[in-house]
């Protein structure tokens, strides 16, 4: 068995960056996830595979420079926290209108505005339901676990190849700042160019051989009709992610008569919570989404005929408890449980939820 | 086995560097284990703290409400933490600096004076593994050999010759922790 | 004797040719304009050094966005000011391609002044074709950062004023203080003197990628006689009394050999 280390979540996304072959990482520091940049400079990668690190002005030229990277075919990415992922929604979108891939990492913190360092899930409305302007969709990943911050950076990369689409770990300040013992992915080594050719000839900018048409990377049509049919493309392509690509778990969901829904960080205290109301005999399973889009729609309707109730616990004033709903389609009661602005719920609160919002209605 | 800690004092004084050995020692023992800091411009000398779970099976929430046991080095958090201590459970506190002890019959209270020992040994930098001594002599939840497995996995390998005399200030703290109240 | 028509046009006649770097497509710029002169420019050179597979570009927003249509290479369509970036990420991860951005003045000198006052200062190996108009080409004619005092746009109609909108930025002699930043050279193309001068200034900006040894920035002083409502002659002859004397050709800084 591999050696277990104890690291932050951060520093296990910059760890999982090198081994996972990535060739750029292009960041700017903010709290609480500056760990990220600090650890790949510390362990200097560019000497060992290659990959770039490099300190940009700003989170909007960060993602401008994933975008050229991304155009290169090249696995590339940034991480920010949610001031400075607001700042990169243009880029963003320009990189989803433009099919590339990359991985972006989002350790939130509460907002609105400058708001706090503290951990939050407030930005899920944002990196699920667009942030940039345009119809697009990134596919979105919620690591509960240092363990899963480093396994979801080479999943991350996997997914946004395979549908050439950003994706985005969306993680908070707890899971980004927590140290858990952490199992590294094997090596794996960097793209060659020529592989790259071979890979993604066909439409990066690998530099026009006389064998091939130029490659041309952009989001812009300017005739409506044909800008249409790409949208059309974009949507079957998103159509495509939701067949394929949903990830959950479920906790003691068969027998149980109520659920929580909650993802990353949340997901973990209503764990607890859910341990909690099983030593008081309240019959409570817990659902936890893994991939926020794809959304799991249909794994919460399978559960619903044997449900009393759903409760939404999120860092946030309730986010994705719209997804729930939309699931839902009314046919159980969902409630809520939040604490917002970088307070963190505790156990005991979301039982008290449970007892005073689904159990005595 | 499930130990959930809370160390909390001033930034500065190695609350997260211990609470880091004490989670890489229970990872020696095959432990799962978590570590939580409070984070931010709060880290810059004014007061830290880092939530510490021990567990046989795995851990849920990594934050907590209530503690099996609260190290404590300053009156701030002594304040703030001596309340949410399970009844029944584990004080230990430095009175430097202390002017209102803590005052709970229903746990059990000791003393260390691990800043003055420091100033005795003539390094301050040994106070949190002071700290730790005395913490392993009222909570043995981890065994020595895996504290030093896991000081070496914490330090930088520069510091490696250091560890002999941490091992030392971890002994030391062992020998001069104080019973207030037992229950 | 009448030649015939095909007696002339046979290849040992050939004098010049339309490199075929340069798409067919026929260009969507207003006659007149210096685009598609110095897209031929780029084009003619990338033919001459035989670099068309190692070369990436990456376009702008403003009348230059499409200049993909017309250029047989790679290209990155930026947003608005971010060429810079894009060009960063694609040396650093192609070190030996060349990368160049082209791009106006609003593009570069408004939107866009931290990207490339960044990609100065860290010396990024690529070379930046900098059209200066003096105005917003695309949108209509607005002003610009590089708008002359006094002079009428969209948005400042009764001139540019300069106690209230500001002055002309000289981007080329700011960033030539930069030590990232190895050769600044200022241009023109209208007339054939002047515009084999810029070939020769881009030639020696895409060769000196491979010295490594910063950026080199080519600033070429434009026309828009739409923007500026004239006619093409009537445009070369303002830019010349005008935007000369405020835009000064010749080189800034050469570090190149």
């Amino acid at each position: 068995m591999a050696e277990k280390i104890l690291m932050k979540g951060n520093e296990a996304i910059a760890v999982a960056a090198i081994r996972c072959g990535c060739d750029g990482y292009f960041g700017y520091p903010i709290t609480p996830q500056s760990e990220i940049l600090e650890t790949l400079t510390e362990m200097r990668p560019w000497d060992e595979t290659g990959m770039v690190v490099l300190q940009a002005e700003s989170e909007t030229a960060s993602i401008n420079m994933v975008y050229g990277g991304g155009a290169c075919g090249k696995k590339v990415m940034t991480s920010s926290s949610s001031p400075g992922v607001s700042l990169m929604c243009e880029g963003i979108s320009y990189i989803a209108g433009a099919e590339l891939p990359c991985l972006l990492v989002n350790v939130v913190r509460g907002g609105p505005g400058l708001g706090t360092i503290q951990p939050s899930q407030s930005d899920y409305f944002q990196a699920v339901k667009g942030g940039g302007h345009g119809d697009y969709k990134m596919i979105v990943l919620a690591p509960a676990s240092v363990q899963e911050m480093n396994d979801f950076v080479d999943m991350g990369f996997e997914l946004a190849f395979k549908y050439r689409n950003p994706v985005m770990i969306l993680s908070d300040g707890i899971i980004g700042q927590m140290m858990e013992k952490v199992e590294l992915s094997p090596m794996k080594p960097r793209w060659t160019d020529e592989e790259i050719k071979k890979l993604h000839g066909s439409w990066a900018t690998t530099g026009k051989d006389a064998d091939r048409n130029y490659n041309l990377i952009t989001s812009l049509d300017l005739d409506a009709a044909r800008q249409e049919k790409f949208n059309q493309k974009l949507q079957a392509k998103y159509r495509e992610i939701e067949k394929n690509e949903v990830r959950v778990e479920q906790t003691l969901c068969d027998d149980a008569e109520y659920l929580i829904v909650a993802y990353g960080s949340s997901a973990r205290v209503s764990q607890k919570a859910m341990e909690l109301a099983h030593e008081e005999g309240i019959k409570v399973g817990l659902l936890r989404p893994i991939t926020l889009y794809p959304y799991p729609t249909a794994q919460i309707q399978a559960l619903l005929p044997h449900l009393k109730g759903i409760l939404t616990v999120e860092m946030s004033a309730g986010q994705m408890i719209e997804d729930v709903r939309l699931a839902v389609e009314g046919k159980v009661p969902v409630e809520f449980y939040g604490r917002a602005g970088g307070m963190i719920p505790s156990p005991e609160e979301v039982l008290e939820a449970i007892k005073t919002k689904l159990v005595k209605k | 086995m499930k130990e959930e800690i809370i160390i909390a004092g001033f930034g500065g004084q190695g609350v997260l560097s211990m609470g880091k050995i004490l989670a890489y020692s229970g990872i020696m023992q095959d432990q799962e284990v978590t570590w939580m800091p409070s984070y931010g411009p709060e880290m810059r000398g004014g007061t830290a703290n880092v939530t510490v779970i021990l567990s046989d099976s795995n851990i849920s929430s990594p934050i907590v409400n209530t503690y099996d046991t609260a190290v404590i080095l300053n009156q701030q958090s002594l304040d703030k933490f001596e309340q949410m201590v399970k009844p029944g459970g584990y004080l230990i506190y430095d009175p430097n600096g202390i002017m209102h002890p803590p005052t709970r019959k229903d746990i059990n209270v000791y003393k260390i004076e691990a800043a003055e020992e420091a100033a005795a040994m003539k390094n301050a930098r040994f106070f949190n593994m002071i700290v730790l001594g005395g913490f392993l002599k009222v909570k043995p939840i981890v065994k020595m050999d895996n504290v030093i497995k896991g000081l070496k996995k914490s330090l930088p390998e520069r510091h490696h010759g250091l560890i002999p005399q941490n091992e030392e200030a971890i002994k030391r703290g062992m020998e001069i922790v104080q019973e207030v109240n037992k229950l | 004797m009448i030649m015939d028509i095909k007696d002339i046009i046979k290849p040992e006649n050939l004098v010049y040719q339309k490199t075929s770097v340069l798409t067919d497509n026929a260009m969507h710029y207003c006659p007149g304009c210096s685009h598609g002169t110095v897209h031929k420019l780029i084009a003619e050179i990338i033919d001459e050094m035989g670099i068309q597979d190692k070369v990436i570009g990456v376009s702008p927003v403003g009348c230059a966005v499409l200049a993909y249509n017309y250029l047989e290479i790679d290209w990155q369509q930026a947003a608005h000011g971010r060429a810079p970036a894009l060009a960063t990420a694609t040396k650093r991860l192609y070190p030996n391609k060349y990368v160049f951005t082209y791009q106006g003045d609003g593009d570069l000198a408004s939107i866009g002044t931290a990207e490339i006052i960044h990609a100065c200062s860290r010396g990024e190996n690529i070379t930046v074709i900098f059209i200066n108009n003096g105005i917003y080409g695309m949108t209509g004619g607005q002003m610009a950062p590089t708008t002359l005092p006094g002079m009428k746009t969209s948005t400042s109609p009764y001139g540019r004023d300069t106690s209230t909108m500001g002055f002309p930025l000289k981007i080329a002699d700011m960033i030539a203080m930069l030590p990232g930043v190895c050769y600044v050279t200022r241009q023109s193309v209208q007339t054939p003197v002047a515009a084999r001068k810029a070939k020769r200034a881009i030639a020696k900006a895409f060769r000196g990628q491979e010295q490594c040894k910063g950026l080199s920035f080519i600033e070429i002083v434009s026309t828009c006689n739409s923007g500026w409502k004239m006619t093409p002659v009537d445009a070369n002859k303002w830019m010349e009394e005008h935007m000369f004397p405020e835009y000064p050709l010749g080189d800034i800084k050469d570090y190149l050999q």
